[in-house]
């Protein structure tokens, strides 16, 4: 299996908050998920991937090739969308289409077309008249329009209804259907994730903590619930961290199995999702992973 | 071939796949030589991750139940029905045993075991 993307050891400081060694990899064919707290560092890991930050020190390889000496044929193969608007508003769909469209040489007028159509949006309206959704739709729109084979996106469903990021994930599918496709995006909404992402990359204060199989994710972490009697200084540090209320304890370990072997029956384990995963790795610091 | 994923079960959904699809295998809704959908279409059609529907197909293929060929897809491979039947018996034989065990433990006679797995059947009213 290739790698799309490959991160290695990169830096970058900021005033107050920088990312520590970022070093992870991007599975081509595949749909990573990104996700991490507010604040955590998905924002300028993607604008580094796309080059919008200088990093300051590492190596950023996209599709194999250095993502300094071939940035303008990457940027080519890449489509993007970012979390705001970033076209100009009052200018139609129609009229971005002729500043966007030469941009790309592989531009693909049939694909454009067959996407405005099913995503039924006014071709003339000025843009600065859609809602939410229709701005997020012409994003995605202006972004695939180059048939690219890397899709990478900036919380595309964040502020989103329902019905939208469905449609969103609809269209997500029908993408992946072509192997040669990957899709990498940052989101809050963990459901989403459910539904399409095969890998799950977690960030968590500028460092990554996990880059893995959501399935294997999922059976290696588990919620831990028991009586507080069970807890005492060895045992709570087999945890990742604990929730302790009067009628007992809730806790997140990243290894099933050894809890098991301890506690054996005296605690229920349950399979954990992706926003529990979330909770409990920012409020305690990850120990025995990997 | 219809495919129904619960998100409410325990079981994980490549399981589910893997089970469903074994189920239209043995009671002949599939036969030998159908195509299945594309990994990558039955993603989208269950609305599902990649991995997920690979993993059941892998799975299928190394339990002998399909068989994948580059460029063409995935098909149901030759099935010997009678060894398969004889495998399902097997496990209800098993099942069985546990359950007259069980019933033993709590002294239930042999003519309420049978009044009872008359009722579930079904065959109560006759």
């Amino acid at each position: 299996m290739t790698n799309v993307v490959e991160f290695n050891n990169v830096k970058k400081s900021f005033k107050n908050f920088s990312l520590d060694d970022v070093s992870f990899s991007i599975k081509k064919g595949f749909v990573t998920g990104f996700i991490g707290a507010n604040g955590a560092g998905k924002s300028t890991t993607i604008k580094l991937l796309m080059k919008l930050l200088r990093k300051d020190s590492g190596n950023i390889a996209i599709f194999g090739l250095d993502q300094d000496k071939h940035n303008q044929e990457i940027k080519e193969r890449i489509g993007f969308v970012y979390d705001e608007n970033c076209f100009y508003d009052t200018l139609s769909i129609r009229e971005l289409r002729k500043i966007i469209a030469p941009m790309y040489q592989k531009w693909n007028d049939n694909l454009f077309y067959k996407y405005l159509d099913q995503f039924s949006l006014p071709e003339k309206q000025p843009i600065k008249n859609f809602s939410k959704g229709m701005k997020m739709k012409m994003a995605i729109l202006f972004a695939i329009s180059h048939d690219p084979e890397f899709i990478i996106m900036d919380e595309p469903t964040s502020g989103l209804d329902p019905v939208f990021r469905r449609e969103v994930l609809e269209l997500l599918h029908e993408i992946m259907l072509d192997d040669q496709k990957t899709i990498f995006f940052s989101t809050h909404i963990t459901t989403d994730l459910d539904r399409i992402a095969d890998y799950i990359t977690y960030i968590h204060k500028g460092k990554i903590l996990f880059s893995k199989e959501r399935e294997e994710l999922l059976t290696e972490y588990g919620i831990v619930k028991g009586s507080n009697d069970l807890l005492d200084r060895d045992t709570e540090k087999e945890f990742v961290s604990i929730r302790k209320t009067n009628v007992g304890f809730e806790a997140l370990t990243s290894c099933v199995k050894k809890t098991k072997d301890i506690f054996g029956d005296e605690v229920l384990i349950e399979k954990p999702s992706l926003e529990d995963i979330m909770y409990y790795t920012n409020k305690g610091d990850l120990k025995c992973t990997l | 071939m219809d495919i129904i994923i619960s998100n409410s079960v325990k079981d994980p959904i490549y399981q589910q796949i893997i089970k469903q699809i074994k189920e239209l295998v043995l009671t002949g809704k599939l036969s030998e030589g159908d195509s299945l959908p594309s990994i990558r279409q039955l993603a989208k059609d269950l609305q599902v991750s990649v991995i997920t529907t690979k993993r059941a197909y892998e799975e299928l293929e190394s339990d002998g139940f399909i068989v994948s060929i580059v460029g063409k897809g995935s098909f149901i491979a030759s099935q010997n029905q009678e060894l398969l039947k004889e495998r399902r018996l097997k496990i209800i034989e098993e099942k069985l045993i546990e359950i007259i065990e069980e019933s033993k433990l709590i002294q239930l006679s042999k003519e309420e075991l049978m009044e009872m797995i008359l009722i579930l059947y079904g065959d109560d009213l006759k």
